[in-house]
């Protein structure tokens, strides 16, 4: 059974929608990329899982359908959402912050937290600063380590490479990979259409709020009109 | 001498009623992000709520329980009733609503209890005690006494718990913060709750000194401003720290300063803030929101 499946999901904002009944599946243990130009309806797919955009259509969790989505609906059921540009609490400390990754759980275990720091030590070392403060890569290590610590079934990740250093950017990507082969299902929105489709399984190419393509990443890779568009060559 | 040491306490006196509503606001915009310009009615309120049931034969001590009680229900009602249906508009549109709030429980008051003032009898004797030619009463440690308690607690509340952390989290980044699955209204609305109680300790703990009367505490609101804007509006230690000082301050200077003596107090307080927001922003222990440009 399939963890994730939207059903002809359309989503507006006011005026404009934003998806066209959007259909697509998600197996469990899964690493999928949404791939897409910019407005093609990528980040609204994923605010249509998490609860944060109105939407009409099924969503479906683990097979039953989630009615009335709220984000910390879903945060308790184990989905997971980073947002684009990096959503942290600015003004609150790393710690904090990665205590409030394990919100739906109560209190923050010190095991997690040793877990999440021997992925990233630099936010060991910058553990008491306040997060506003970190670097752009931190940063996004940071909101990753953050959806670490809610251990959630189903991870959503909007654009984690977006403005970092390529080096960065496949550090952070290397992190998402181990999270994969340690069970946890990944969705992964990524501009970096060649970074993604090296790291995920399976990929769906969005296009004006459509789903226009799907399959095995690694077909994806040799799609004509996919390395035309997307990944340049 | 004495005379100074004396101006001293007696600012520290009132400093310590500046500091328990400065408290009370610190706590709703550390937890909403909202500078409640109904603060100070609202402690009012709760000062009537108590002097009511006092008045209906009860002693002081469960009457104030129960006000602290059903302050914090009124304050959670207030937040979810009058706030929450503009909660995701402009935040001026809170604040300017907060400014209704002022006038409508100050017309309430009014409405029920009259203008005239009355006499509250609190939890201590307000008969003056020397030492050494320096008076004070035992009201004046009281409310020293209950602001330095009050700090310890939200200061607990908001760095020891997660229920702390949650508030923190959910004025922050509201959107964020149910992402991770907070619970933002509830988190509002215990802002409110919360925030209502401690101004129900600060009207309470006021009302024996200053007389109960609808605009009793209006003039309390504009120095606790300052004093909060002093300390830095995020910090709890920092109203109650920003609330004695500014207690003392505007006790010697009206004393020592002849040309400000008492009809400049008020303009002292708001030359204060204006001081603190052109030197130094955040107040003596705010900490400053840095972000990387």
């Amino acid at each position: 059974m399939s963890l994730l499946e939207l059903r002809d999901v359309e989503a507006r904002y006011g005026e404009i929608r934003a998806l066209h009944g959007v259909s697509l599946t998600v197996d469990d243990g899964d690493f999928v990329a949404l791939l897409g130009a910019n407005g093609a309806g990528k980040t609204t797919t994923l605010r249509a899982i998490s609860g944060t955009v109105k939407t009409s259509g099924d969503v479906l969790l683990e097979g039953s359908k989630v009615s009335h989505r709220t984000p910390e609906g879903m945060a308790r059921s184990g989905v997971a959402h980073v947002p684009e540009g990096r959503g942290t609490f600015m003004t609150l400390s790393v710690l904090d912050n990665l205590r409030l990754g394990a919100w739906v759980h109560g209190n923050a275990s010190p095991r997690d937290l040793a877990h999440v720091f021997e992925f990233f030590p630099r936010l060991y070392d910058r553990r008491a600063q306040q997060a506003g403060l970190l670097s752009g890569g931190e940063q996004q290590m940071l909101a990753i380590g953050r959806a670490m610590m809610a251990k959630p079934r189903l991870l959503l990740l909007d654009e984690p490479s977006l403005g970092l250093a390529p080096l960065v950017a496949r550090e952070i990507f290397g992190v998402l990979g181990q999270m994969h082969e340690s069970g946890t299902t990944i969705v992964v929105v990524e501009q970096n259409a060649m970074l993604a489709l090296s790291y995920a399984k399976h990929a769906y190419v969005l296009e004006t709020g459509r789903v226009v393509l799907g399959g095995e990443a690694a077909d994806l890779r040799q799609n004509e009109s996919v390395r035309r568009s997307y990944l340049g060559y | 001498m004495t005379n100074f040491i004396q101006q001293i306490v007696s600012g520290l006196a009132s400093g310590g009623i500046y500091a328990l509503l400065a408290l009370a606001i610190v706590l709703i915009h550390r937890s909403t992000g909202v500078i409640n310009f109904a603060q100070g009615e609202m402690a009012t309120l709760s000062a009537f709520v108590c002097w009511t049931l006092m008045d209906h034969g009860w002693a002081f001590w469960p009457a104030f329980g129960a006000t602290l009680l059903l302050s914090f229900f009124g304050g959670v009602t207030l937040q979810a009733v009058v706030i929450r249906p503009i909660q995701n508009g402009p935040l001026i549109g809170i604040v300017i609503l907060t400014i209704g709030l002022l006038i409508a429980i100050n017309g309430l008051d009014t409405w029920i209890w009259g203008g005239a003032a009355k006499q509250f009898h609190g939890p201590f004797s307000t008969a003056p005690i020397r030492v050494g030619g320096v008076a004070f009463s035992k009201q004046d440690l009281g409310v020293i006494a209950v602001a330095l308690v009050a700090v310890v607690l939200i200061g607990a509340l908001f760095t020891r718990t997660r229920l702390g952390l949650g508030l923190r989290a959910a004025a922050v980044n509201p959107v964020e913060a149910r992402l991770v699955g907070i619970r933002v209204a509830a988190m509002l609305a215990l802002g409110w709750g919360l925030a209502a109680t401690l101004g129900a300790v600060a009207g309470v703990m006021a009302a024996p000194s200053l007389f109960l009367e609808p605009n009793m505490m209006q003039t309390v609101l504009l120095y606790s401003f300052a004093a909060a804007v002093l300390g830095g509006m995020d910090s709890p230690i920092g109203a109650v720290v920003g609330g004695l000082l500014l207690g003392v301050l505007l006790n010697l200077v009206g004393t020592y300063v002849h040309w400000i003596g008492g009809e400049l107090r008020l303009a002292t307080a708001l030359a204060v803030i204006l001081g603190v927001l052109l030197v130094r922003p955040s107040g003596l222990f705010g900490r400053t929101a840095l972000r990387r440009a």
